[in-house]
């Protein structure tokens, strides 16, 4: 017999004697009915968001400004250039990574500088040293004011995590209510041939280690921009 | 050496004591209550959210077996190679196995108490393997040479000053003690670990049965650098993890962040799926994940504490635990410590040698109420303290309910106990405090009360007598 078969051997013993439903010590029919899978209903229970565009981006915006991110809402092409143009002047870039996009190669473009493709084959030392990944996303989520990003849509694995700031750049429609909508896209985006990655990435890296007073960018970025067109 | 009784028992004493240990795990757990309870008061229904995560943890566990089988499938199906290991020293063989099969030097690690349970950094280090924690709280008591405090907090129990000495003597630093310079020291260094590790090491926060994935929660980014530089990743979870579905994480990644650090979502929360695919240009070429039981089937044979293999590790019943903010985590001498800890210790580590730590509780039931999975956990203290003594009742506690029922059925000695105890409290003051008194376990820091002149049946009697 494997290890395998025993572990299995073990489990299906143990489970031939019921467990009680859990939160009432035992007793039956105290919990309420859930329909279906329990958690299909989290949208009633989870954080309120609201239903308009409106609300959703006041909510995203703010849930931004508490995580220390920094969000901007371009109104067209020639805006988020300007502000992506004087980003590059304040922090002084002089090198950025990025991957193959519409927004990114546009922004790309816009900039100037040398590049680091990630999609193609990189030299990871090479990346350590830009000065920001750009990348695309799948969607940001207002609830939780989280970039959602997979290795397909930003540029693989280390692109969004390595450099010292992360930029994403979304477009408007990419904005969703809470997390069951993010998991429901991502279901009908991905299902049968999911990324092998996927990250939902909520502030820049942060710890709360020593005395649980909060540090940016413990080892991810320091830095988190989010523009949105 | 001292049995593990003994040691909870001295390492008690000293920490309730210290009140420079008491000031800093009361600053922590007083920053963590306000933004937790602020985060749980966002919530819409946090009640409904807690009873769907309990009954969704139910659902799992109740069909492991048919869960794991899928979650394993789809994982292979991806070309990840799965391992079980039924013993810690299995798993640590079979880790052990691959990382010699690479011709590895070095292991980056990011958070995992699964590895601490197994003991797994001693074993690499035995074998000559370098081996970094990159979790800067892990990376901290690595230093030190400690174990975690705090399944979530590992460094919760120093200083930033604690924390500048350790820098400046091991990572020649010369560091400030502000926690941003110090965080900056750790950065610097695990920057290059990562980039020149053979190993990425992860644990895992949940395992997703429908598409499998494993999902790593954290708030640092280490984890992720952990999966993505290093060519080849391991990943090392209990077989407890599963999660039926991939949506089940939009509750479970709130409830894990709320009930564990007060966030409303942990920093980076990712799933992986596989190793680097064909058409994908960088991550591990190959992805081991190494499934333990470790014990963790014979909980599960317990239908009475089975839902102990619902915990999310989010460390919640520890931080409300009026025994561990006064007894410290590492006094427990376990891996997992705190009222979770006491609860399963004696079932992964035998139960006469930690049954002490069920007793060692008030009962009060704050773990129950905070748990963010509904595990019953007061009760299962109780539960472990009955077992105990059914298994093997120690000749004073049998002694002693004996003589309490003998005395209690018969209402002529019954009678005698409170003018017995009225003399012997006369005579106490010749023994109190000293190692004579009988009663010293209570009065050494507590006055007994004083038995009254007369007893409420004495009274009644006199006043009829009237």
């Amino acid at each position: 017999m494997t290890e395998r078969e025993k572990i299995f051997a073990r489990i299906r013993e143990a489970l031939t004697v019921q467990a009680p439903l859990p939160g009432h010590h035992g007793e039956p029919g105290h919990h309420p009915s859930f329909k279906g899978a329990p958690s299909t209903q989290a949208r009633e229970w989870l954080p309120p968001t609201g239903d308009s565009f409106a609300d959703q981006l006041a909510r995203f915006r703010a849930n931004a400004a508490d995580l220390k991110a920094t969000f901007y809402l371009a109104n067209n092409r020639d805006e988020l250039a300007k502000l992506l143009l004087e980003l590059r002047d304040v922090e002084g870039w002089k090198k950025v990574a990025s991957h193959g996009g519409e927004l990114t190669d546009a922004a790309c473009k816009t900039l100037g500088l040398p590049v680091c493709r990630t999609d193609q084959k990189f030299d990871v030392n090479e990346l350590e040293g830009c000065d920001a990944g750009i990348t695309e996303c799948d969607a940001l989520v207002a609830q939780t004011g989280s970039v959602l990003v997979t290795n397909r849509s930003a540029g693989g694995r280390a692109l969004s995590v390595l450099p010292v700031h992360h930029v994403v750049i979304a477009r408007r429609e990419q904005l969703l209510r809470d997390l069951p909508a993010a998991f429901e896209l991502l279901k009908k985006k991905y299902a049968g041939n999911y990324p092998s990655m996927i990250s939902f990435i909520t502030g820049p890296s942060r710890t709360g280690d020593i005395e649980r007073i909060l540090v940016l960018g413990a080892h991810g970025p320091k830095k988190l921009t989010i523009f949105c067109i | 050496m001292s049995s593990p009784f003994q040691q909870f028992k001295e390492q008690a004493e000293v920490l309730t004591h210290d009140l420079r240990h008491r000031d800093i795990i009361q600053n922590a757990m007083r920053k963590y209550e306000v933004v937790r309870d602020k985060t749980r008061g966002a919530f819409q229904d946090y009640r409904a959210a807690r009873q769907a995560a309990a009954e969704t943890k139910w659902e799992a566990l109740n069909h492991l077996d048919k869960y794991l089988e899928q979650f394993t499938k789809n994982l292979e199906a991806r070309g990840t190679q799965v391992h079980w290991a039924t013993t810690g020293e299995q798993a640590r063989d079979i880790i052990l196995g691959i990382i010699r099969a690479k011709k590895a030097r070095s292991i980056v690690k990011s958070k995992a108490m699964t590895s601490e349970e197994i003991h797994l950094n001693h074993a690499l280090e035995h074998e000559g393997f370098e081996v970094v924690e990159s979790d800067l709280g892990e990376f901290i008591v690595q230093l030190r040479k400690e174990t975690p405090y705090h399944i979530v907090f590992p460094a919760m129990h120093l200083t930033r000053g604690d924390i500048q000495e350790l820098f400046n003597r091991e990572l020649k630093s010369n560091s400030t003690d502000n926690p941003e310079e110090l965080t900056m020291v750790a950065r610097r260094v695990l920057r290059q670990k990562y980039i020149h590790a053979d190993i990425g090491f992860t644990g895992a926060n949940f395992a997703i049965a429908e598409t499998g994935m494993v999902s790593i929660t954290e708030n640092e980014g280490n984890a992720r650098l952990t999966a993505a530089l290093p060519k080849t990743m391991i990943t090392l979870l209990g077989i407890e993890k599963i999660l039926p579905r991939l949506e089940d994480l939009a509750l479970f990644l709130p409830l894990l962040a709320t009930s564990g650090t007060g966030q409303a979502l942990t920093g980076y929360n990712t799933m992986y799926g596989g190793p680097r695919q064909p058409d994908e240009t960088d991550g591990p070429e190959e992805w081991h994940v190494v499934l333990l039981d470790n014990r963790r089937t014979e909980l599960l044979a317990d239908p009475e504490q089975r839902d102990a293999l619902h915990c999310i590790r989010c460390g919640a019943c520890l931080n409300v635990c009026p025994i561990f903010r006064n007894v410290g985590g590492h006094t427990y001498g376990t891996t997992y410590s705190g009222p979770i800890g006491s609860v399963i210790t004696p079932h992964l580590r035998g139960l006469q040698d930690w049954k002490h730590l069920s007793f060692s509780s008030s009962l009060c039931g704050a773990c129950s109420e905070t748990c963010p999975v509904k595990i019953d956990l007061a009760h299962h203290l109780l539960q472990n303290r009955r077992n105990s003594v059914q298994q093997k009742a120690s000749f004073w506690w049998k002694t002693g309910f004996k003589m309490f029922s003998f005395i209690f059925n018969r209402p002529a000695l019954y009678k005698l106990i409170a003018p017995f105890g009225r003399i012997g409290q006369k005579l106490h003051p010749l023994v109190k405090g000293t190692k004579l008194d009988p009663a010293y376990s209570w009065t050494k820091t507590r006055e007994a009360p004083k038995i009254a002149p007369q007893s409420f049946k004495e009274y009644w009697h006199e006043r009829k007598t009237k």
